[in-house]
């Protein structure tokens, strides 16, 4: 790897900002989900009258509220990161990433003070269907709201709709809808509210046991319990549906990340999926600690090809084809890509020093030529490849990108058979008997937010080396600040995140334990 | 219309405060995190430990443009 930045800053800026963004993730998918179980509850009620799924939305409404006060702006912070210890990637990317940013303050800030006020304050203020409104409203604002974080995120995931300008060094918005309408940003948005759906149905699911193991507010349980199964059920099927969208996706546009993912060294045809995998400590490649072996595998033929290019026998290039390349399969190797980068790079400094020269002449033909659709497609496309030297940097850990997609798969895959047999077990009237099933629900509620946080570690941490996929390495995005500064506010949001979870829990559990009002 | 404005004005006012008001224990409690979270956040972490890098170190954004640049060129320290 170049010596660009100090590895200790880049690590240290890396780990500050995943436990910013991780810890800002504890509250947003509660929301995503909880918001539209209570708009079902109250439409329920605006339906029937009856009082008791008024009662029933209210206490909802109060763990909700909870959760939303606590995580409120928490992602702020994030924004101040990017400013401060992302400033170059914030420079390159502004433009892209400002826009969907913008809109999403903007509608957070008109969603939180309006619906949200509505919701808590409206009751005996405004008529039934305006408050019922406000609710529906809020549910589809926070998670049109998280579209905008999602598509910033896809952006990088894969750049899109965009030109660099090497004036400005900066990216610039050619095409709004090739950027909102990116297959990666679409998956990502279904993807990640569906998996908020299935978190908040485990939540309310998990709470209704404990009422029940208590043998306290039984009515209310068993309700809330068949609407979140319901709920529950039919959003985890749909989230496996765009779990394994956005995986052909990711085949795709990020075949390192794909095979990281299944722990793919050497790409074959018909590839096997590995269902279960464990890795050993010794590793396959003295030189890189993120290539391991499997010590032991369960595989599944040919499953791996038709997950990702829907035929049973198509090839699945694994770790080494894209370093290496593979002529025969069309995988440029990581030299070539190296190579193309470095020239991209080179014609940038020739166009600054020209400038910086004053040479106008030569600077507009640069201009021409760094801006041209050829050079855009066949070198800026690699810019960022232009900072490596070894191609086996540009492998991610491979142990930790596998072992976070098999937990999240495998963790979904048993929230479905919770739903089925929480909604089963409800219908046939069996729920209050099943004491173990009861207390596997209230033991769901961890292994969701575990599932979901492991969701985005395959995402963040498989497209590793890349803070833009293939134009800006983590390293060239990080702002050359000392590595200590960044070690202290590290600790200090550990400290302040760390103080906001443990007050949101203890005043949830406080709320759970009171119960809804009487 | 020229009446109607100040009691529209004045109605979104007094619903809010008759929320805040009227909110339980738990509703205070949580505003008093988000008042405290909000000023640790703006107060402290925002003005003392976050400036804005390019902000606060370059005057015009032709300057912020040309370091970025010369950072993106120039890879070797």
């Amino acid at each position: 790897m170049v010596e660009f930045a100090d590895l200790s800053l880049v690590n240290w800026s890396r780990a500050q900002f995943a436990l910013t963004a991780m810890y800002h993730w504890l509250f947003v998918p509660l929301t995503l989900g909880i918001t539209f179980i209570i708009a079902f509850m109250e439409t329920l009620y605006v339906k029937t009258g009856k009082e008791e799924w008024k009662r029933i939305t209210k206490f909802w409404m109060t763990l909700f509220g909870i959760n939303f006060a606590i995580g409120v702006a928490t992602g702020i912070i994030l924004e101040f990161e990017f400013g401060t210890n992302w400033s170059n990637y914030s420079w390159f990317v502004g433009d892209i990433f400002g826009a969907p940013l913008a809109i999403e303050g903007i509608l957070a800030f008109f969603m939180e003070s309006t619906f949200i006020a509505i919701m808590f304050f409206g009751w005996n203020k405004v008529g039934k269907k305006t408050h019922l409104l406000a609710t529906w409203l809020t549910a589809i604002g926070a998670n049109l709201s998280a579209l905008w974080i999602l598509v910033a995120n896809g952006w990088m995931q894969k750049p899109v709709g965009m030109v660099f300008n090497p004036d400005t060094a900066r990216n610039e918005m050619q095409n709004f809808w090739d950027v909102l309408f990116s297959q990666v940003a679409v998956d990502k948005w279904l993807h990640a509210t569906s998996s908020g759906f299935v978190l908040a149905s485990i939540f309310v699911i998990g709470v209704s046991a404990w009422f029940i193991l208590k043998k306290r507010e039984l009515l209310l349980a068993k309700k809330s319990i068949l609407i979140a199964s319901v709920f529950g059920l039919i959003s985890s099927l749909y989230l496996v549906m765009t779990g394994d969208n956005a995986t052909r996706t990711i085949a795709h546009d990020q075949p390192m990340k794909f095979a990281a993912i299944e722990g793919l060294y050497n790409g074959s045809e018909g590839a096997g999926l590995v269902a279960i995998g464990l890795f050993s400590t010794s590793e396959t490649d003295p030189n890189n600690e993120n290539l391991k072996d499997f010590s032991m595998k369960i595989e599944i033929p040919n499953f791996l090809s038709y997950m990702a290019f829907l035929d049973w026998n198509a090839f699945v290039p694994g770790v080494h084809d894209l370093i290496d390349g593979n002529e025969k399969y069309g995988y440029m190797s990581a030299t070539e890509k190296i190579e193309r980068g470095k020239l991209a790079i080179s014609k940038l400094t020739e166009f600054k020093t020209a400038k910086k020269a004053g040479n106008e002449a030569l600077a507009g033909s640069l201009r021409d030529e760094l801006t041209s659709q050829d050079f855009q497609e066949n070198y800026f496309k690699y810019f960022g490849y232009g900072y490596f030297e070894d191609p086996t940097d540009l492998i991610p850990n491979v142990p930790l990108t596998f072992y976070s997609f098999h937990i999240m798969v495998g963790l979904g895959f048993m929230f479905v058979l919770l739903f089925v047999f929480s909604l089963y077990f409800i219908l046939k009237g069996q729920l209050t008997e099943k004491r173990w099933f009861l207390r596997l629900a209230i033991i769901s509620i961890p292994l969701a937010y575990l599932a979901s946080q492991a969701g985005w570690i395959v995402a963040e941490v498989g497209r590793q080396p890349w803070v833009v996929q293939d134009l800006m390495p983590t390293m060239a995005g990080v702002t050359r600040i000392s590595a200590g500064s960044v070690q202290t506010t590290f600790w200090l949001f550990a400290v302040l995140f760390t103080v906001l979870l443990i007050a949101e829990l203890k005043i949830m559990f406080r709320q759970i334990k009171i119960g809804p009002k009487h | 219309m020229t009446n109607k404005t100040p009691n529209i004005i004045r109605q979104v006012w007094s619903f809010y405060v008759n929320g805040f008001r009227n909110m339980g224990t738990w509703g205070k409690q949580v505003w008093l995190i988000i008042l405290i979270k909000l000023f640790i956040m703006f107060a402290i972490l925002k003005v003392f430990f976050f400036p804005d890098f390019l902000k606060t170190n370059f005057e015009t954004d032709q300057e912020r443009s040309d370091y970025v640049l010369e950072i993106l060129t120039e890879p070797k320290e």
